[in-house]
């Protein structure tokens, strides 16, 4: 994988290689939480930071660490982090870490962030790293959110409900359209199905640009947009 | 050989040490807070655990530690606030830990009658499984409102566990141990209540609160 650059890092992680659309790692968390926006914002926020400092952690370290070694560290230091950032949540926001429950600190069994820390950092400087964890972790939040967002509106027929627990004050109810919702998209199989349009979508798009591109080749450089 | 495990050894030792100091510092940046938090947590759900006791005052003006050493269930220190109506006892509030979840430790509100009556039991803290030992808490499901009403008496001490341990409450699909563990700490805390009841509503506050 390439260094690249800081902007280019970014748009991997948000598009082209999404953990979570892409790469399909941490879906559990990702299918579980994603009831409300705030709730996967929540989460999204949570694992953006133990991604990137885990990225920039492993870099730091990455010539001093043997070979043989490699996991037993990436795990302490995820562990680490993910504690830390678990008492942080409990501090600061007592109801979103209540709300998440047992997925803060299950942020430490998310596949995405030792993918990342083996794939990725151990391999490269300290700023590619950092702008990789960066990406990653917004891709991530971008699509807990975005699902969130569409299960909580289906689902419960409300818009950003309970962002007190992020921000702090009363409780908030949002925006209420209608009361109540169609209940299986805030049931498991609904995660399934938006994330299923989600990874459609992009695939979707993908497929419109690289045919949009193919088309202002020249003939004889152009290849079949399915090979 | 020797010395490459040495290395290895020694290079897993700092970064754990490093690692330790870490959660250290951040644990005792926040801890204050996460106190703090824990407290009014347990605060907001008193009320709500009190369900049709008619009572004068604040629920938190009679508080009182029992400190470690005692017979009620869990290791740690237990809160009980008593509640008063017109200077008689009406109702006791009992914060205590089911040490033997499925994940850990479950810390319980638990409300009851002069008479030992449950008005009403909450979930403070837990880390069962999602959607399966979760469902204790009563923003999942119904299961700990089934115990409102019920007192030693009703049903007898043996009915006091889940069906399908010969007792009259409910299971949860999926999970055993955290029921069993929240039954067994009320049927401890209850029994304790009804051995100590005088004891403990005569004793002089000593909550720390101002």
């Amino acid at each position: 994988m390439s260094e690249g650059s800081f902007v280019e890092r970014l748009q991997t992680g948000l598009w082209a290689d999404n953990p979570g659309l892409v790469q399909l790692l941490g879906l559990c968390p990702l299918l579980a939480v994603t009831t409300t926006f705030v709730n996967g914002l929540g989460l999204g926020i949570a694992t953006l930071f133990v991604l990137t400092f885990s990225n920039i952690l492993v870099s730091a370290t990455r010539r001093w660490i043997q070979h043989d070694i490699r996991i037993p560290v990436y795990v302490l230091i995820i562990a680490s982090l993910v504690t830390c950032i678990e008492l942080i949540f409990k501090a600061w926001f007592p109801s979103l870490d209540r709300s998440l429950g047992i997925f803060i600190p299950l942020i430490v069994t998310n596949c995405a962030i030792v993918a990342r820390a083996e794939v990725f950092a151990s391999r490269n400087s300290v700023m590619s790293s950092f702008a990789d964890g960066i990406g990653m972790g917004i891709g991530f939040t971008v699509l807990l959110v975005t699902i969130g967002f569409v299960r909580e509106l289906v689902g419960q027929g409300s818009i950003l409900s309970r962002m007190d627990m992020l921000v702090g004050g009363d409780a908030m109810s949002g925006l209420v359209l209608v009361d109540g919702g169609w209940l299986l998209a805030v049931l498991p199989p609904g995660a399934f199905f938006c994330l299923a349009l989600a990874v459609a979508a992009k695939s979707a798009i993908d497929r419109r640009r690289l045919l949009a591109r193919h088309a202002k080749m020249p003939r004889r450089l152009r290849q079949s947009p399915h090979g | 050989m020797t010395d490459h495990v040495m290395k290895s050894g020694l290079t897993l030792a700092a970064i754990a040490a490093i690692c330790t100091a870490l959660v250290a510092t951040t644990y005792q940046g926040t801890k204050a807070r996460i106190a703090a938090n824990e407290q009014a947590w347990l605060e907001q759900s008193l009320e709500p655990a009190l369900a049709g006791v008619f009572f004068e005052g604040s629920v938190t003006e009679s508080k009182l530690v029992i400190p470690t050493p005692h017979e009620l269930p869990g290791r740690d220190d237990v809160i009980v606030y008593r509640v008063f109506a017109e200077a008689q006892p009406v109702a006791a509030l009992f914060a205590v830990t089911a040490p033997d979840g499925y994940a850990g430790p479950i810390r319980i509100l638990l409300g009851a009658t002069y008479d030992g009556v449950v008005t009403g039991i909450r979930i403070l803290e837990h880390r069962e499984t999602p959607g399966l030992g979760d469902k204790i808490v009563s923003s999942r499901s119904n299961w700990v409102f089934q115990f409102d009403g019920h007192s030693l008496d009703n049903p007898e001490l043996t009915g006091w566990a889940l069906k399908r341990d010969g007792g009259q409450f409910d299971q949860l699909t999926g999970a055993s141990i955290t029921p069993r563990a929240v039954i067994n700490a009320m049927r401890e805390t209850l029994l304790y209540f009804a051995a100590h009841r005088d004891e403990i509503f005569s004793q002089a506050a000593n909550g720390d609160d101002e």
